[in-house]
């Protein structure tokens, strides 16, 4: 017993210092944002007086920030429908155990390892709108190219478009990253299943819609959960590619926080866009963690 | 035997002048600032020359940080001015953005004794003394002027349709009606980096509501629901009809390549526009004010200070000096395409605008700059430039006014 006791302790001590760091670096922080959010700390100078709410519901009447939210919304759908479709499609053909997978694997992977910079700048310059002096460039040029002009468009520049064409972008590059999700999947998924259902008289339609996808769905969450924390807090891919937009088409919260921050120096307005972005992963992740939890007690 | 005497008592004197002359001025002076290309970085360097050649034990670091107006540079500042790094002298747009960000909070030390010794508060108007002035002390020196309410046009059109340059709002319109008719841009706008549609919107503003009541604007007098704020918003809706239809993917001087290829007519931007006209080798342009903004200069400035706990003071007083001498403004302005803050420096090397623009500064009424940086705290431009940004797109006028008016509330003036 005593053994044990001290066996316990010495664990305990091993992980105390880690415990200490994310305690003061992660959790601290977040409990003074959240204070900050309730100060009136909206000049350079800190002013620490308590107002309660009243960020948040000044927050809320910003037209900025609605738009925001509304944008944030649309870009998260779109992205982790479009990831999961074409990294599901990508992966079940890579599945067929074609020659040369491990290229085409390597290919579809690559844009997840450069940064939502460099994404960012290169998709700026390829939706680029062109301009009627310089005539048109990137994808538009393509498009006059080939015949097809009556498919160019401002991208991002347009309004109506806005945070969509920062969704090309966003997909381009994670939906290599869902593929080896998905692949590795369908490589943990025995043969012996799909050839039961053959073997059952199971066309291969049938075989992915009863046997495979259902065995999929861990990764599917896991997935969702990935790509969702991503698009919900995007900051880097919006700020290297557009911008804010025109009437704020192509602005999310994170890039409004930076602006209200640091160039308008409203730190408690800045402070509680973070707590509300945090609120947002939360509903996302904490339901995960819950039912992770569980499958592990289990 | 005398004739060496008298050498080397010169060759002494001249050696103690030399060592006096460069007293204590060595080590390093670190230059904060975010001009980094074309005009304005050839202007910095003809001031780091002028300094070099006075002090030339200083060694100049060029601190820049790129990105038009300053928008990534200031953010970089505040970190290094909170954390206690300050660089030793930093670019700030006199007015609110000096006073308010940086002054208030004490993180200034005042240059007035540098006023009062080379004699600056005798030499540049009230105008812009007024708005480096807090509590009795001058806080920056001011290197240049820019205009903001000019109304450029294409000579070349305006010649073919026989057209007088407009002074009013009716005028201005009735101009964009006829250009209409003949298929040319009657104004030519870029939007793209969000300041813009501020900038002429701030023109407009003045426009309806005069000198006094623009000012006012930003102390009270003058409140936002006045309806004249109202009527500035209509006549900006009614202007956005006659924009180019792609504004939203052009920055000004793009949208300023219309007016050189004679396919736009008008365009109301800053007079740095004059300079990239210059370098555009563009000479078919004329100017006039903005509609109804006649005898009133919408003034910006770009001015340099003292942070407390710089490194080298002593190396900062003496750039301070050469910013505010004649010889500097004279050097600094020519490259920059704009105007010097003092009025007595000989502008026969300008060029013709500057001149007119140097002679108006002498007798026009100073209005300071909203979207850059003068008239209100940063805090309140942005939410300014947001609410105007939005208005293009969606051309809501009373949600506007509402949002300018909320904007005013917060930045604790009452309305």
């Amino acid at each position: 017993m005593g053994k044990l006791n001290q066996d316990k302790l010495y664990a305990f001590l091993f992980v105390l210092p880690s415990i200490i760091v994310i305690f003061t670096f992660i959790y601290l922080f977040i409990g003074w944002t959240g204070y900050i959010s309730m100060t009136k700390w909206n000049n350079v100078m800190p002013n620490l007086k308590f107002v309660g709410f009243r960020n948040y519901s000044r927050l809320f009447q910003i037209e900025r920030f609605q738009i925001d939210l509304h944008n944030t919304l649309v870009f998260t759908t779109l992205f982790i429908l479009a990831c999961i479709t074409i990294g599901l499609g990508l992966a079940i053909l890579l599945d067929q155990r074609i020659k040369g997978e491990s290229i085409f694997r390597s290919i579809f992977l690559f844009p997840m390892s450069l940064s939502f910079i460099v994404t960012g700048v290169v998709w700026r310059w390829i939706l680029n709108p062109g301009s009627a002096q310089l005539g048109s460039v990137g994808i538009n040029q393509l498009f006059d190219k080939i015949g097809l002009g009556f498919l160019k468009s401002g991208w991002y520049t347009d309004p109506d478009i806005g945070i969509k064409a920062v969704v090309i972008a966003a997909v381009w590059q994670l939906s290599g990253y869902t593929m080896a999700m998905y692949l590795a999947g369908l490589r943990g998924i025995p043969y012996e299943l799909r050839e039961a259902a053959q073997v059952d008289g199971a066309t291969p339609t049938q075989v992915y819609r009863y046997v495979i996808l259902p065995l999929l769905k861990p990764i599917t969450i896991g997935a969702i959960i990935i790509l969702g924390h991503i698009s919900l807090k995007i900051f880097d891919l919006v700020a290297a590619m557009t911008g804010p937009g025109i009437g704020f088409s192509t602005d999310v919260p994170a890039y409004f926080m930076y602006d209200t921050t640091f160039r308008g120096n409203k730190f408690a307005q800045g402070a509680s866009i973070a707590i509300i972005m945090l609120i947002m992963v939360g509903v996302l992740v904490i339901p995960y963690l819950i039912f992770s939890a569980k499958r592990e007690e289990a | 035997m005398k004739g060496i005497r008298v050498l080397v008592v010169g060759l002494i004197f001249s050696l103690l002048l030399s060592t006096l002359a460069f007293a204590g001025l060595s080590g390093k002076l670190e230059i904060f600032s975010w001009w980094t290309a074309g005009g304005e970085a050839e202007g910095l360097n003809a001031l780091f020359n002028i300094y070099h050649k006075l002090y030339p034990d200083v060694k100049i670091i060029n601190a820049t940080v790129a990105g038009g107006a300053g928008t990534n540079a200031k953010a970089v500042l505040k970190t290094r001015m909170l954390g206690g790094d300050p660089p030793d002298s930093f670019q700030v747009h006199a007015g609110h953005e000096l006073i308010d960000t940086w002054v208030k909070t004490g993180f200034m030390e005042p240059v007035t004794f540098l006023y009062k010794e080379e004699g600056w508060d005798k030499v540049m108007p009230p105008g812009i003394l007024n708005i480096v002035k807090y509590k009795g002390d001058y806080w920056s020196v001011p290197v240049n002027i820019h205009r903001a309410n000019v109304l450029w046009y294409s000579k070349a059109v305006f010649e073919k349709y026989n057209i007088t340059p407009p002074k009013t709002f009716d005028d201005f319109f009735a101009v964009c009606e006829k250009l209409k008719s003949k298929g040319v841009v009657p104004i030519v706008m870029g939007t793209k980096d969000g300041w813009e549609a501020g900038h002429v919107f701030e023109t407009f503003l003045i426009g309806t509501l005069g000198a006094e009541g623009y000012k006012g604007l930003w102390t009270g007098k003058t409140k936002w629901s006045d309806k004249r704020v109202t009527e500035a918003l209509m006549l900006f809706d009614k202007m956005l009809n006659y924009v180019n239809s792609d504004h939203s993917a052009l920055t000004w001087d793009e949208a300023g390549q219309y007016l050189i290829q004679g396919k736009g007519a008008m365009m109301i931007m800053g007079d740095w526009t004059n300079g990239w006209f210059m370098a555009k080798k563009f000479d078919g342009y004329g100017w006039t004010l903005a509609p109804g903004n006649e005898g009133i200069f919408d003034a910006l400035s770009d001015s340099f200070g003292l942070p407390k706990g710089c490194k080298h003071r002593d190396n900062v007083i003496a750039w301070l000096k050469v910013l505010g001498s004649k010889e500097g403004q004279k050097e600094f302005n020519m490259r920059k395409g704009s105007i010097p803050a003092r009025t007595d420096v000989d502008m026969s090397d300008f060029n013709e605008y500057l001149q007119s623009c140097a002679k108006d500064w002498n007798k026009d009424k100073i209005v300071p700059s909203v979207i850059h940086g003068a008239a209100a705290s940063e805090g309140w431009a942005t939410e300014y430039k947001d609410a105007i940004a939005l208005f293009v797109a969606k051309r809501n006028v009373m949600k506007t006014q509402k949002a300018l008016i909320m904007a005013a509330e917060d930045a604790g003036v009452d309305q």
